[in-house]
């Protein structure tokens, strides 16, 4: 591979990386909204990371600047300040938003399906591609007949050009 | 053998679901912002919502809601221009006085809220204030304007998502309350 190739390729590599690492790269929590002590705000982050916005769908709370993800870091903070555990702040989310909020979708009977749906197709498909391998001839897989003297005196025409 | 050509059915029958899938997913009639409610069939969250300053209408609490009459609980601000648009099938369903409608003014400063409804009339017999946002957080509101139908016992029976447009109201609504009336 050519260096200049590699180096954009790598660069690439190092800047998704870093995203991966911090999504919420761009900041919505204002700071009138942190709170003083850093470990609640630790956790309070922690758990809005992990909410949905109502409002774009796609964004955390964390990372919206809607108000109603304002909002409801707000409330995050404040079920926290209130000695919540995040489990608690995360039930008090559901109990009004339903598991559409939580951006993880929770592992019950209805999101079997969602969770193991990908794994068990991988499944069929590697089921179907065994039983294709097992049943084709074996002469296919055997690899093809010999040439016969006429074959290998055309071939060699050929190759001479 | 016949079973063994049915397998050349599968591309066929996969492509069926998927193609379903997205005729359901592109759907004109789906609205992909829409999430169900998840507070149908419980009572109504628990809340005291101070009336509207400048006007002589009662505020809005949960205790109102259990009065054994079925209610349309609206909610609306005036930058909402949805609301806008839902607005005379309220004032309309208002005059008919068969439902009481009950307004919680949302995310709204009060004086705008009053000039709106000065402006388009006012189809509610209560109306609260929810200036923070926080008693639509309860209802599990996510934008205005939303509708809830409350049933006598102050059980939330049905949330309508977006302005009401007059399929709604004659097709859901209005059905919904003759039926918890009856």
């Amino acid at each position: 591979m050519r260096p200049a190739l590699l180096a954009i390729l790598l660069s690439l590599s190092v800047f998704t990386a870093a995203f991966a690492v911090n999504p919420t790269a761009a900041f919505a929590v204002n700071p009138d909204e942190i709170l003083d002590d850093p470990v609640l705000e630790a956790r309070a982050r922690d758990i809005s990371a992990g909410l949905r916005c109502l409002v774009c769908q796609n964004e955390s709370i964390d990372s919206s600047n809607a108000p109603l993800a304002r909002d409801l870091r707000i409330l995050v903070r404040e079920r926290l300040v209130a000695g919540d555990s995040d489990d608690q702040v995360r039930a008090f989310m559901v109990a009004r938003y339903g598991d559409f909020v939580l951006l993880k979708p929770p592992l019950k009977p209805e999101t079997y399906f969602l969770w193991f749906g990908p794994g068990a197709i991988l499944v069929l498909g590697a089921l179907g591609v065994a039983l294709y391998l097992r049943r084709r001839p074996a002469a296919s897989a055997g690899g093809a007949a010999p040439l016969d003297p006429e074959e290998k005196a055309r071939l060699a025409r050929l190759l001479d050009g | 053998m016949i079973a063994r050509r049915l397998i050349y059915l599968a591309p066929v029958l996969v492509f069926a679901v998927v193609a379903g899938y997205f005729l359901w997913g592109l759907g004109p009639d789906r609205n992909p912002r829409e999430l169900p409610s998840v507070m149908i069939d419980k009572p109504a969250p628990e809340f005291t919502a101070d009336p509207l300053a400048g006007m002589s209408v009662p505020g809005l609490s949960t205790a109102d809601l259990r009065t054994g009459q079925v209610s349309l609980v609206n909610v609306f601000a005036s930058w909402c221009i949805p609301c806008r648009a839902e607005h005379p099938l309220l004032m309309n369903l208002a005059q008919r006085g068969e439902v009481a409608i009950f307004g919680l003014n949302y995310k709204n400063k009060p004086a705008e809220a009053l000039a709106w409804l000065e402006e388009l009339g006012n189809p509610y017999g209560r109306i609260g204030t929810d200036e923070s946002g926080r008693i639509g957080i309860d209802w599990g509101v996510s934008g205005v304007p939303e509708t809830f139908v409350v049933d006598g016992a102050g059980r939330i029976r049905y949330r309508h998502w977006g302005p009401i447009d007059r399929d709604a109201m004659e097709s859901i609504i209005l059905p919904l309350i003759e039926e918890l009336r009856g």
